[in-house]
């Protein structure tokens, strides 16, 4: 049903119609919306909400609850995804299939509440997918295919959405009924879980001659996941009607002499940009990175080849440059312009990707603070 | 005896008492439990992949998160319809130190769980250094003889836990299993979050003869340092008090890491001791409950 909805009101009811059986949340701005109201929602669901101390156990508690067989999730945004990390490298190497919502913004210091991705990037080898969504529809469409994704291979899923930009946004979303979701999502089966009938032992110790099978496995499975996670977009197009972008995203990019690599919200900026220099006849395009982990290195190649490239980012790795240009040069073995912008929630107006387009046009090379 | 739920072949050290403690936990508790546990010498000895001595569920994921972790188990199996009893076990340094907050949220909360702390007084499993629970004047790697020893006093944890208004705490000693057992039976039939701490001794940590280990745990509740007590919906009872006390010297000889202590020192530690004798004494006469607004 279409609905003027907040964001973070909207995933705690897509959640909630996703069946979910235990959500533990611990507040923080920009995320808090997203357990207020699943806490709200509670009684009418009937799922177990656990208003825990931390974001540590935040994401423990969903590990027990996920090793116990449930169906499971949590919010989060900046210092709370921070508190979790310990807990994201032990859930992702049990191979849970746990899905959290993340409000993107800035790590202190200097605090700061506002957006930029420092939070997503720096959990970037916690073993989890990452999603980073461009608007409302797509967080509410991600989050019902994360499930999916990480119930089928068994990983983590950790969809973004931009804070205040998106959390905060209040617009018009097809929010799908309970039937049409548990008709695409069938009821959580895990192979195993912790059972009186059945006892079995979960996050074992492991010396040297298991520890890097067991890691090994888990890369081998994550570079596959990028198949999942392609099959459940189209699946979740055909089901609901609306196309799903998978890995990337391509935007007026293919006849594109230069184009844009962005994810998250900024695209849909990158977006009028690209359609007001289009009017003006210059060959511009965007290629919105969706999925940042497993890091689609053969579609990036594909979509970019021969073309010139920059990339505006929202976060930095302090003492080289911004982690996506590292990445995007390693995919593309060629250079690329280097944006850092929106650091901390500073607006990047059209102005902004307008004068990117033009370094770009200029050959500019290195990596600009906007 | 055999134990069915917790299997022969763990790597303890000789003379370990918190390996007696799982023990005698799960001869009370098995089978219908399930065991959340904490990084730690209990975990490293007895869940090495590819081998388990665990004959009940189990499940390991961090250091100072098994409150929370336990949490979930708890909650899922409310949500999901499933049978067993969530046991969270924990040493001390997880438990009076680094998830002391995660066990306050869960405490508060009145998860309903049974968690027990397997106490040995420091941090073992990283090769004995002073935690929360360590005893003053105790030698450690972090607080050695050079130093005199930790100079700070022991946690309070069930006083701390019994603040949290929990239906029952209670302490226990491996020297007196039947005590124990018996707390363990009378908090698994209970819901909500139930506590039980248990002196549990570290042969190497503490540095005493192996085979010393049952009567060392004894001389420490003969002694008075650690005392066998419930505090069940509030109300303070001792489940046993000596009717004389032996002198603390005789529970600190054979203890390597009191052996720097001089004889005013152990006349301090003697003092120490004697206030709180004298303290629950006083609780337990006067019936005082942590129930204050009744």
């Amino acid at each position: 049903m279409r609905k003027i909805i907040e964001g973070s009101i909207a995933v705690a009811h897509v959640v909630a119609r996703c069946g979910v059986q235990v959500v533990a949340a611990y507040p923080i701005t920009p995320s808090t919306h997203v357990p207020e109201e699943l806490s709200r929602i509670q009684p009418e669901y009937g799922f177990e909400f656990i208003p825990v101390e931390s974001e540590h156990s935040a994401l423990s508690a969903i590990v027990g609850a996920s090793v116990a067989g449930a169906r499971t999730f949590t919010a989060t945004a900046s210092q709370g995804l921070a508190l979790m990390n310990e807990v994201l490298h032990n859930a992702s190497g049990m191979r849970l299939p746990l899905v959290m919502v993340v409000g993107n913004r800035a790590l202190s210091a200097p605090l700061n509440i506002w957006n930029d991705w420092q939070d997503g990037i720096s959990s970037r080898d916690t073993g989890w997918i990452q999603l980073y969504c461009k608007n409302n529809q797509e967080v509410i469409d991600t989050v019902i295919q994360a499930y999916k994704i990480a119930e089928t291979i068994s990983f983590p899923v950790m969809v973004g959405m931009d804070g205040f930009y998106l959390t905060h946004e209040i617009t018009t979303i097809d929010l799908p009924e309970k039937e049409e979701i548990s008709a695409f999502l069938p009821p959580f089966k895990p192979k195993q879980s912790l059972d009186v009938e059945k006892p079995l032992a979960f996050g074992t110790y492991m010396n040297p001659q298991y520890y890097m099978d067991a890691k090994a496995q888990q890369q081998k499975d994550m570079l596959a996941a990028a198949k999942t996670i392609e099959a459940v977009a189209a699946e979740f197009g055909k089901a609901f009607g609306r196309k799903q972008a998978a890995l990337v995203e391509e935007y007026q990019s293919s006849d594109a002499e230069r184009v844009i690599v962005t994810m998250g919200s900024l695209s849909e900026n990158v977006e009028i940009a690209v359609d007001e220099l289009r009017a003006k006849g210059e060959r511009v395009g965007l290629v919105r990175i969706k999925c940042f982990r497993p890091f689609p290195a053969e579609a990036l190649a594909k979509a970019l080849g021969g073309k010139k490239a920059a990339v505006m980012e929202k976060d930095a790795s302090y003492g080289y440059e911004g982690a996506l240009a590292t990445e995007l040069k390693a995919a593309l073995k060629t250079d690329v312009l280097g944006i850092v912008c929106g650091l901390g929630g500073r607006d990047v107006k059209l102005g902004d990707v307008k004068k990117v387009f033009e370094m770009l046009s200029r050959g500019e090379k290195g990596t600009v603070w906007l | 005896m055999a134990n069915p739920w917790f299997l022969k072949g763990h790597t303890a050290c000789a003379g370990c008492g918190c390996t007696i403690a799982i023990d005698e936990m799960l001869k009370a508790v098995g089978p219908d439990v399930v065991v959340v546990n904490a990084t730690g010498c209990m975990e490293i000895v007895s869940s090495m992949y590819p081998s388990c001595n665990w004959n009940v569920p189990y499940l390991h994921s961090l250091f100072e998160n098994v409150p929370a972790v336990a949490s979930g188990v708890s909650r899922a199996f409310k949500a999901l319809g499933k049978k067993g009893v969530v046991l969270g076990f924990s040493g001390d340094g997880g438990a009076y130190d680094i998830g002391f907050g995660a066990l306050s949220g869960a405490m508060e909360r009145n998860e309903d769980m049974m968690f027990v702390i397997y106490d040995n007084e420091a941090y073992m499993n990283t090769g004995v250094q002073r935690s929360g629970a360590t005893p003053f004047h105790a030698a450690t790697t972090t607080s050695p003889q050079e130093v005199a020893g930790k100079r700070e006093w022991k946690k309070d944890m069930s006083f701390i836990a019994a603040a949290h208004r929990i239906p029952y705490v209670a302490t226990a000693n491996i020297g007196f299993p039947v005590d124990f057992k018996n707390k363990l039976k009378k908090a698994k039939e209970k819901k909500g979050f139930r506590l039980v701490t248990v002196y549990a001794n570290c042969p190497i940590g503490w540095r005493h003869d192996s085979a010393l280990t049952i009567d060392i745990a004894k001389k420490a509740v003969e002694s008075g340092m650690w005392h066998l007590f419930e505090i069940e919906d509030g109300a303070f009872k001792r489940t046993y008090r000596p009717k004389q006390f032996i002198p603390l010297e005789e529970y600190l000889k054979p203890q390597g890491r009191f052996k720097h202590l001089t004889p005013d020192m152990v006349k301090e530690a003697q003092e120490h001791v004697n206030k709180t004798v004298a303290e629950l004494d006083r609780l337990e006469g006067c019936k005082v409950d942590f129930k204050y607004l009744e």
